[in-house]
């Protein structure tokens, strides 16, 4: 069979979503629509203290006056936010202390993303607090980080039984008035994950959260706050899948972290929401606000690997706000068939000595568009800051896009900035090379990614640099016939 | 080992080769020389399998085989093995990652289970002291920022690796300078056995005094117009292509 870019195309476009199931768990889901009621429904549901009901209020109201914008560089038929369930939580939603006590349908669930429960409880070190639908459904290893003192527990019961420390830092990073996302997410968020990790303390394994979009029609607002104080140190993973759907599903995330002085933390994402079918039908919106704040001699580390959703939206960024702190963005987002992407990052330099890298990774295939879009700034008073940008684009076949939108913005004379782009195509000529030493052309297209990858992937924690992997084969290959 | 019958070959409406005979058995070396344009690159990428080709016409056989059907992989598990005139770039790979790719695909192909990490070690080792490699360059993205020495060199590592059948070497000699063009003859030669058969192509003479041919073919306009022993390789040198292809048109 002759292999030309064509078919390279086609077998790419006929890779369905290897994980489009459902499971049917009893939901409690609320009435479609929002308004003031609803917030109210949403905290009293929650059972929060008066002052974050009031908080959410005063979000929604923000919420009424913005605009959803439109500068990315993406097509899409805007949600109308009144169709929308804003609540939804399965209803056995007991905390369990053994693998036994949970539905075995969610346990199939897992099973079919290869993540089963079973397999992450030998995967020593590894701490998941599962969010299945909004609610925290299973936690463990929680013990083990309590003796450190280490606080790691859904965001809904860190608002109930650490409510000085989210009053505090809560919308401290990303405020309510943010973006048009940001403040509908403060206003309806119905849960996430709090990490709080004390002074000095070394976070003993990788935290880890399974986020999943389980109920037809229901946004997903996702809230995550990590805290690491003086001197500590936290890797922190989030990786999720989402089940095929027909109608397009809005997650709107915000995810805040705060590294005090001489804190690090390193947030790894991996994201496979569902993409949409070949014919670009259905789909995630992923509409994420993710930001870290640097206080002095800190380092923020986002690394994530992009490969879902229909439509994506999403700038992990780090305000350097403390003298000599380091931010540092890894990323690598993969588009396929109708997906859009625009995604990147902004490195506020603020302190002096305040030092940033960015590795950007692009792979489109498909009739798919990529785009980075990242910003330097670099402030006045942000003496002898460095910035080292890096924009790779890898295309396949003829009918994707990948664009590169870099601003820079310097008040400082003393800053040294740099920025490094390049675009390159998989060839016939390398597939054939790789063919003519007896690699198929799968494995030739896997090889190829993966050693484009390379510099993100080595950054990955182990066990999350494997999945990564298998998700960029699943998402860019298919089965070879 | 190999034989072509009156092989024809087009890329898109250009008729490349016109009616190729070959037949190389085990044992021996072949060299095919002949002019820009004559057809030699193609026909070593037909053999491979290179599927921009038409064949019109004709047939390849590997032992006995008819290879019409068989894919590029599927031939390079056979024990063909093409070192590329110009070696191609994979960034991120490093030289010991592909070879170790290339070989366990090989053996899954075979059946085999993937080869222990403590013997490919040992071969790299082997493989990389006969041709005189820096262990370090192994580490080096496949063929990027190589210099053209270091691509050919590498593209012989890789043939000493896979120990393959049927080896073609296209222009292997251009691009390296004379101490280069030794120890990667010496490789080819130290590869050498009564079991395997090598077809060089090259534009010149200089390549052939260290790999020494048994036969020399001259290939023009998409046919082997003459063939001879490695005296005609002389000749040619002294001569150039211009009298051939005077002859053949008488």
């Amino acid at each position: 069979m002759a292999y030309t870019e064509e078919e390279l195309k086609k077998e790419l476009e006929t890779k369905e979503y290897e994980y489009g199931f459902y499971t049917d768990i009893e939901s409690d889901t609320f009435p479609i629509g929002l308004n003031e009621e609803i917030v109210i429904a949403i905290s009293k549901k929650k059972e929060e203290p008066e002052w974050m009901t009031l908080w959410r209020l005063e979000s929604f109201k923000i919420w009424k006056e913005m605009v959803e914008p439109e500068w990315a560089n993406v097509k899409y038929k805007k949600p109308d936010f009144q169709a929308i369930s804003y609540y939804s939580a399965p209803n056995k939603k007991p905390k369990y202390d053994s693998l036994d006590e949970v539905d075995p349908e969610l346990l199939d669930t897992f099973k079919k993303l290869g993540i089963s429960l079973d397999e992450q409880k030998k995967l020593a070190g590894v701490a998941v607090d599962i969010v299945m639908d909004s609610v925290s459904v299973a936690t463990t290893f929680k013990k083990t980080l309590a003796e450190k003192g280490i606080i790691f527990c859904s965001i809904s019961e860190a608002i109930k039984e650490h409510s000085e420390l989210v009053k505090k830092y809560i919308g401290s990073v990303v405020p309510q008035k943010d973006n048009f996302y940001a403040a509908l997410n403060s206003a309806v968020f119905s849960d996430g994950s709090f990490c709080y990790i004390p002074k000095g303390v070394r976070c003993p394994m990788e935290l880890s959260t399974y986020f999943r979009i389980n109920q037809a029609g229901t946004g997903q607002f996702e809230r995550t706050l990590v805290i690491a104080d003086e001197g500590s140190y936290v890797s922190y993973l989030e990786g999720c899948t989402a089940p095929s759907r027909d109608e397009n599903q809005l997650h709107a995330a915000v995810v805040e972290l705060i590294a005090l002085d001489d804190a690090e933390i390193k947030y790894s994402t991996v994201q496979n929401w569902f993409p949409g079918n070949k014919e670009g039908l259905g789909g995630v919106f992923n509409f994420v606000t993710k930001r870290g704040l640097c206080e002095k001699n800190a380092k923020i580390s986002w690394t994530q690997v992009e490969t879902g959703s229909a439509v994506t939206w999403k700038y992990p960024s780090c305000i350097l706000k403390g003298d000599n702190s380091i931010g540092e963005f890894y990323s690598i987002a993969v588009t396929n068939n109708y997906q859009q992407a625009d995604t990147g990052t902004k490195m506020i330099h603020l302190g002096k000595n305040t030092r940033s890298t960015i590795i950007s990774k692009g792979i489109s295939a498909g009739k798919s568009q990529n785009s980075y879009r990242g910003l330097v700034q670099v402030n006045s008073r942000a003496d002898n800051a460095r910035n080292f940008s890096q924009c790779d684009s890898l295309l396949m076949g003829n009918e994707c896009g990948a664009h590169t939108f870099p601003y820079i913005e310097v008040k400082n004379k003393t800053a040294q900035i740099e920025h490094e782009a390049t675009t390159s195509k998989i060839g016939e000529d390398q597939i054939f090379y790789c063919n003519q030493r007896g690699i198929n052309t799968e494995k030739a297209i896997a090889l190829i990614v993966n050693g484009f990858s390379k510099e993100v992937l080595n950054k990955l924690p182990m066990e999350f640099a494997v999945e990564a992997q298998k998700l960029l084969e699943i998402s860019l290959e298919g089965s070879v016939g | 080992m190999l034989k072509i019958n009156n092989l024809h070959a087009r890329v898109e409406d250009k008729e490349i080769l016109r009616g190729i005979n070959l037949t190389v058995n085990a044992g021996e070396v072949h060299a095919i020389m002949g002019p820009n344009g004559s057809g030699k690159s193609t026909l070593a990428a037909v053999i491979a399998g290179k599927e921009e080709f038409e064949i019109t016409e004709g047939e390849v056989f590997l032992e006995g085989e008819n290879l019409e059907d068989t894919s590029p992989e599927d031939r390079a598990h056979k024990g063909i093995f093409l070192s590329f005139q110009y070696p191609v770039e994979i960034p991120g790979v490093s030289v010991t990652n592909f070879m170790k790719t290339a070989i366990n695909e090989s053996r899954k192909a075979k059946g085999l289970e993937d080869m222990p990490a403590k013997d490919m070690l040992k071969l790299i080792r082997e493989k990389s002291e006969m041709l005189e490699i820096d262990r370090k360059f192994l580490s080096r993205s496949l063929n990027e920022g190589f210099s053209g020495g270091e691509k050919k060199r590498n593209e012989i590592f890789q043939m000493a690796m896979l120990e393959p059948k049927l080896a073609i070497l296209d222009e292997t000699d251009s691009g390296l300078d004379i101490d280069a063009l030794r120890i990667v003859a010496n490789g080819v030669n130290k590869l050498k056995s009564k079991d395997n058969a090598v077809i060089v192509i090259t534009h010149y003479q200089r390549l052939l005094e260290y790999i020494v041919p048994d036969f020399v073919h001259v290939l023009h306009n998409g046919k082997i117009v003459k063939s001879g022993t490695k005296d005609l390789a002389l000749e040619l040198e002294e001569k150039g292509y211009d009298w051939l292809k005077q002859e053949t048109v008488v």
